[in-house]
């Protein structure tokens, strides 16, 4: 199982000389096993992914893990969409008081969008989900409601021994210095416990994060300490604040790096980069 | 292993934040977490404790009503929840740590997460005689 990062940026899209190394992409991930493949949230990452290549049957799947704008605003350029012989089926956070169409709607529509969701030319088709875990060609995926502003999803995906967890945007504690000493009571532990590749919210450094508390996002402490606490294999940093150059987001991770003494190997998400889970 | 629900989480961690006692049960009625206000109505830590089944947290604050017979757990709000998976409310006395008879309020809620599950249900206590 393989896993592209097609955008690794979180809030908002850069095209930033500054911001060239980790990319300016918003959130988008595939994931490849075979002929197998998934894509996890509709970022501005989206649109690198290659459509033309292995996508020649006529459905797609698209897993939203949460409706904010940093994590979909991809979705309404993704040309499958517009390709009538296509089949596009999106999956994303039930848990709200009005359906997942309405609420994609909301941004599919004029006026923020020109053409209304109903009037897409692909055959759409929306799944709302909740916690369950189910299989989807022959990953099986598992999803919980984890730690961050309204409906938001994390996801563990097997295929064979292989595990992945994403949870790219996530506040597992709020406020604190650490986690909760008890396992049960860390948002998010279930699905990435013994993942061999977890990726993770790491937006802020651990004094950016004082001044952002309850923002649903970690510092780059957190996220280590989540990934040893969930005894996951392998830690890449995620969702990288806009605001950070790739000089300033470097300096962080090697002052992180000089306090720690994780074992795991950990580095920071770069947009183009593909890992091999477990390799 | 699967942790407990995020709504229940997010339960522990704005009892952490407040300063009036707060029980936090499963549907089944077992104490899962009571912060440091509350530690001071049971008379025992948390970290010490741990989890506790309705029939230990249940009677270990001796409620009673004003007559001082003893309430059973059935009567109390959160055990009323527990089975009704609705809010419920009450005013008692317990007895303090320094054995003094102490007039509450409590006021219990179901907890029911994004998926609508019924997770379990938290109640706070309110110290009528403290004026906050």
């Amino acid at each position: 199982m393989r896993v592209k990062l097609h955008g690794t940026r979180g809030a908002y899209p850069t095209s930033s000389v500054e911001n060239q190394k980790f990319g300016g992409n918003t959130p988008c991930i595939e994931i490849i096993a075979g002929n197998d493949r998934m894509i996890l949230d509709a970022g501005t990452g989206i649109l690198g992914v290659d459509f033309e290549d292995g996508y020649t049957g006529e459905r797609i799947d698209i897993f939203l893990t949460h409706l904010h704008m940093d994590h979909v605003q991809g979705l309404a350029f993704c040309k499958p969409l517009f390709n009538p012989n296509k089949e596009v089926h999106i999956w994303g956070p039930g848990g709200s008081c009005e359906p997942l169409q309405t609420r994609l709607n909301r941004f599919l529509s004029p006026p923020l969008f020109p053409i209304p969701l109903r009037d897409i030319p692909s055959k759409l088709i929306i799944h709302e989900l909740s916690e369950t875990s189910f299989t989807f060609g022959k990953f099986q995926i598992s999803t919980e409601f984890i730690s961050h502003p309204g409906p938001t999803l994390g996801f563990r995906v097997q295929y064979g021994s292989k595990i992945l967890a994403y949870l790219p945007d996530h506040e597992p504690v709020i406020g604190k210095d650490h986690l909760y000493p008890e396992d049960e009571w860390v948002s998010g532990f279930g699905l990435a416990l013994n993942a061999d590749l977890l990726i993770h919210d790491s937006q802020y450094s651990i004094k950016e994060y004082g001044s952002k508390v309850g923002w649903g996002h970690s510092s780059l402490e957190m996220a280590a300490e989540f990934c040893s606490r969930v005894n996951a294999k392998h830690l890449v940093m995620f969702h990288h604040d806009p605001a950070h150059s790739d000089t300033e987001r470097t300096r962080m991770f090697q002052e992180f790096n000089r306090s720690s003494e994780y074992t795991f190997p950990i580095e920071l998400a770069i947009q183009g980069q593909e890992i091999e889970v477990g390799g | 292993m699967s942790g407990h629900a995020i709504e229940l989480i997010l339960s522990r961690q704005l009892a952490d934040c407040l300063s009036v006692p707060v029980f936090i049960v499963d549907p089944k009625g077992n104490l899962l977490f009571y912060n440091t206000p509350a530690e001071q109505v049971l008379g025992k830590k948390f970290e010490d404790t741990g989890q506790m089944s309705v029939g230990d947290w249940g009677t270990s604050f001796n409620p009673h009503d004003e007559e001082g017979n003893p309430i059973p757990p059935e009567g109390l709000p959160l055990v009323q929840t527990i089975k009704t998976e609705l809010p419920a409310h009450r005013t008692f006395w317990i007895n303090s740590l320094e054995n003094k008879s102490t007039r509450i309020s409590v006021t219990s809620i179901p907890i029911i997460g994004r998926s609508e599950v019924f997770s379990g249900a938290m109640a706070i206590f309110w110290d009528n005689e403290l004026h906050l």
